[in-house]
């Protein structure tokens, strides 16, 4: 990922009012390449916000933030308006936010696209939203110096006021909208020292939180709109079918069902009601032509894996391998799986869409609005501006809402029949056409000295790859960065390494699941390091803590960890400790699990979890995404696999694909080490180092290490 | 025509006795607070409370509520005034919030029954309703606070 750009203010803040008389302030952070910062639209209270505005400041003293990434549960609608309101020393009760359209003035600098993922908001917005504060702070200031005029020096701000100290006259931002729309963007607004936060730093209750609690947030399912007809697909369960022969007066017949559209997914049924439509599906009694992906199951798959693990490209050299193998006393090898994983959001895809002849609409719940604007437009033959995206709340995200699929199908339908569709999913529909968190199969040796250090790390992964589907470019030499994540950049000083790559790409469509490569590879360096340990009769906090002699961030929250948990104190009989740190997403998290096996059930009672995140900027925020990413990854660990017999997706709904429930929910504790580095990711980095964790305790209770998952004992 | 009384509405709707409660509310009624997550009885996101009682409302026909009483999330109050949901907000309990109706409902509903409820009576309770954001340990912390501003 590239580094913050840098830009001068004068490059991307804009100005303007409205003609009610609220102050417009428009922010082009990607657009920084561009020397043509877009002018600000003021048009009527009606649009308060032109295409490309961030930030208003309105007469009765609101101040709303145009929040462009999307909340999927991370707080992001949160966060972001945080970072304005320090810098703005605004009144936080006053302080609002709305989801800004798509247009690419909400580009996330980091992704150079609207979109949010890969943990990247805060990120990507630190910098320059609280430098925007800090500009249209001085702006205000500077207006009401000249209005009493009084040397700016003399005065202050605080809570939405401007103050002459001297004189104790105080005046709201909202009276000075006209003023300070008039004076010069600065060139160099300074923002605040940390010492001096009031917000950043604070457990601010999240702002969405009081719509979440009454049924008032809306989601991609709620929207609701005049003349909106309701569809549900029918896709083909093998992979690559397609339909031969359907009863479409059968499904015509239905009370309630308007239409039968054939579209490139599959069969449509569009309804007044999502249960006609459900029930005219069924009546469709659609024949397949399938066979096409017949060969296709979890076993084949697997030796296409296994056969190609020795050929695989380079993704990490150090020193040489073979050397470190022949200095070796001891030589440790194992080889470990991962299943395929479904997202399983806690709200199934959705759309809904209103084309017209020059321009449509779209409501929903994505990750990707870009992306989003893209895909219909190429679906209409429009250009990306004729296509305007409203995004609701998501109903979780966890990367299977920054796919366009479910887009596509509403565009098209609403195009058939010329009213908004909404398209929903079933949760069968959800778990059985995903696109996957990639299966892998994995080769290590490690050697040993006598001295008890690892000396030489080999790791051959086999599996299919995300990026070569979504964007081909970005895989070099054959390697995609995502499948070699966490095990191409360990962390460790082990002098010989050879980590490598067999690209195996088959029918089953993969994409970004919460931690992407992280997520698998965690737990298999992780592990296969424990039975490292092991052989070296090693304490694996020990060995870790000697491996990471030069990271004194990730040794940081691995020692916390540690200490937190007290690591080596005895434990009650029937439980046994696991430890695990990973590096991603600019963060480091280490987490303990204390864990027992009762009746052949594993139990994890309690995970100490120690995060250095960089600056914290709302540590109830970052304390609640690592409770949810140990829920998410235990999830995974303890339960999560999808299988393939026959070209079909074998789980279908949360009886096949369990979630965890409250009554295994662990206790989770969570401890900082605070730190200056700018912010790091928070919604993913607590989930690769959970399953090793949990799965190094269960090494240690039973002296049987877990090698793939799903947990089997 | 099929009356019940929905947030303490009357009701006449002229629908179908087979369908299921949850599209009734949601998509002849409006009120989109109670969601479908699974359409099954498995994940709890449709629940609503009936005569008090929590039930899955995508397994529910219409017809088997008529004449009864159905709250819906946005039955509870209309101002988030209700101890539940000020007990979630005190905790900030949710995250992408999309299971939280079935989450506070079911709450309610062993708040009435058990006025404080143990960490068992809790996960008794509450275990219907999956979260996928792992909201849980603050769901079990809002409910204890719930319990404890009710006496
Ligand atoms: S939608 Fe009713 S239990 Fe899941
Ligand atoms: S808050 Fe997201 S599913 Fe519960």
């Amino acid at each position: 990922m590239s580094p913050t750009p840098s830009l001068t203010r004068r490059q991307f803040l804009s100005v303007g009012l409205t003609t009610a008389g609220a102050l417009l302030v428009g922010v082009d952070f990607a657009g920084c390449a561009r020397n043509d910062a877009p002018p600000i639209a003021s048009k009527g209270d009606e649009t308060p916000f032109g295409p490309n505005a961030w930030i208003r400041i309105a007469r009765d003293n609101s101040i709303t933030l145009l929040v462009p990434s999307s909340e999927m549960g991370q707080g992001v609608m949160t966060a972001l308006p945080m970072l304005l309101a320090e810098e703005l020393d605004a009144d936080w009760s006053k302080v609002q936010a709305e989801f800004a359209p798509a247009h690419a003035a909400y580009f996330n600098p980091l992704m150079r696209r609207q979109q949010t993922g890969s943990s990247t908001a805060v990120r990507g917005f630190w910098g320059p939203l609280r430098e925007a504060g800090a500009a249209v702070r001085e702006m205000l200031v500077t207006a009401a110096a000249k209005t009493w005029s009084v040397p700016l020096s003399e005065c202050t701000t605080a809570l939405g006021e401007v103050i002459h100290t001297p004189s104790n006259r105080r005046t709201r931002y909202g009276e000075l909208i006209e003023a300070a729309a008039k004076q010069k963007i600065p060139e160099n607004a300074f923002t605040k020292d940390s010492s001096k936060y009031r917000y950043l730093g604070k457990a601010i209750p999240r702002l969405d939180t009081p719509s979440k609690v009454n049924g008032g947030a809306v989601f991609g399912q709620d929207v609701r709109l005049d003349r909106m007809l309701i569809a549900a697909v029918a896709r083909c369960p093998e992979m690559g079918g397609k339909a031969k022969k359907f009863n479409k007066e059968a499904a015509a017949k239905v009370k309630g069902v308007r239409n039968v559209v054939e579209i490139s997914s599959g069969i449509a049924v569009i309804a007044d009601h999502f249960w006609a439509a459900l029930k005219g599906r069924e009546a469709l009694a659609i024949e397949w032509i399938e066979g096409s992906t017949a060969e296709l199951n979890s076993a084949a798959i697997r030796s296409q894996f296994k056969s190609s693990a020795k050929s695989g490209k380079v993704a990490n050299k150090a020193g040489n391998v073979e050397d470190g193998l022949r200095a070796a006393s001891k030589t440790v090898e194992a080889v470990y799986e991962v299943p395929y994983l479904a997202h399983a959001c806690m709200e199934p895809m959705n759309c809904v869409a209103h084309v017209r002849d020059s321009d449509c609409d779209i409501w929903v719940p994505t990750q990707g609005q870009t992306a989003t604007q893209r895909a219909a437009a190429k679906v209409l033959g429009f250009k990306p501006e004729q296509v305007n995206v409203h995004t609701t709340f998501l109903g979780g995200g966890f990367g299977r809402r920054s796919e366009t699929d479910f887009v596509v199908e509403a565009v098209e339908l609403s195009k058939a029949v010329g009213v908004p569709v909404k398209v929903m999913w079933t949760r069968e529909d959800d778990i059985q056409h995903d696109f996957y968190r990639p299966a892998t199969y994995n080769e290590l040796t490690a050697g040993i000295s006598k001295d008890g250090s690892v000396v030489a790390w080999i790791h051959r992964i086999a599996g299919p790859s995300i990026i070569s589907r979504l964007y081909p470019d970005g895989v070099k030499d054959g390697i995609d960065g995502t499948s070699v994540e966490i095990a191409a950049q360990l962390p460790y000083s082990i002098p010989n390494m050879h980590v490598t790559y067999a690209m195996v790409n088959t029918a089953i469509p993969v994409g970004f699941w919460r931690s992407v490569g992280a997520s698998q590879n965690a737990f298999i360096t992780e592990c296969f390091l424990d039975e490292v340990a092991h052989a070296a009769q090693r304490d694996p906090f020990d060995l870790r803590r000697s491996l990471l002699k030069d990271q004194p961030r990730a040794r940081a929250v691995l020692e916390l960890a540690a200490e937190k948990s007290q690591w080596g104190s005895p434990v009650p009989t029937g439980i046994a400790r696991g430890i695990a740190v990973a590096h991603s997403f600019a963060s480091f998290v280490a987490h303990v699990a204390e864990v027992s096996i009762t009746e052949g059930k594993v139990r994890v009672h309690r995970v100490v979890c120690a995060v250095d995140c960089g600056f914290i900027v709302n540590p109830g925020i970052v304390a609640a995404q690592m409770e949810s990413a140990v829920a998410y990854a235990l999830t995974a660990a303890l339960y999560g696999e999808i299988t393939i017999e026959n070209g079909r997706v074998q789980q279908s709904n949360f009886n096949n694909y369990p979630l965890l429930r409250i009554d295994e929910m662990p206790n989770v504790e969570v401890h900082f080490v605070h730190s200056d580095e700018p912010p790091g990711g928070v919604g993913e980095p607590g989930v690769p180092p959970l399953a090793p964790a949990v799965c190094n305790a269960i090494f240690a209770l039973t002296g049987k290490p877990i090698r793939s998952l799903p947990i089997r004992l | 025509m099929i009356k019940l009384t929905v947030n303490n509405q009357q009701r006449d709707l002229d629908v179908e006795p087979q369908m299921p409660l949850l599209w009734v509310l949601r998509d002849i009624l409006g009120l989109t607070g109670t969601k479908y997550g699974c359409g099954i009885a498995l994940c709890g996101a449709c629940t609503v409370l009936v005569d008090g009682v929590p039930i899955r409302s995508c397994t529910t026909l219409v017809s088997a509520v008529e004449g009864k009483n159905v709250t819906t999330i946005e039955g509870l109050s209309p101002d988030n005034s209700h101890v539940v949901q000020q007990a979630w907000i005190a905790e900030d309990v949710p995250q992408c919030g999309f299971c939280q109706s079935g989450q506070i409902l079911a709450a309610t509903a062993l708040l009435a029954s058990t006025p404080n409820p143990t960490d068992e009576d809790i996960d008794k309770a509450m275990a219907p309703i999956l979260c996928r954001c792992g909201t849980y340990q603050r769901i079990r912390r809002a409910i204890h606070r719930a319990a404890g501003a009710k006496t």
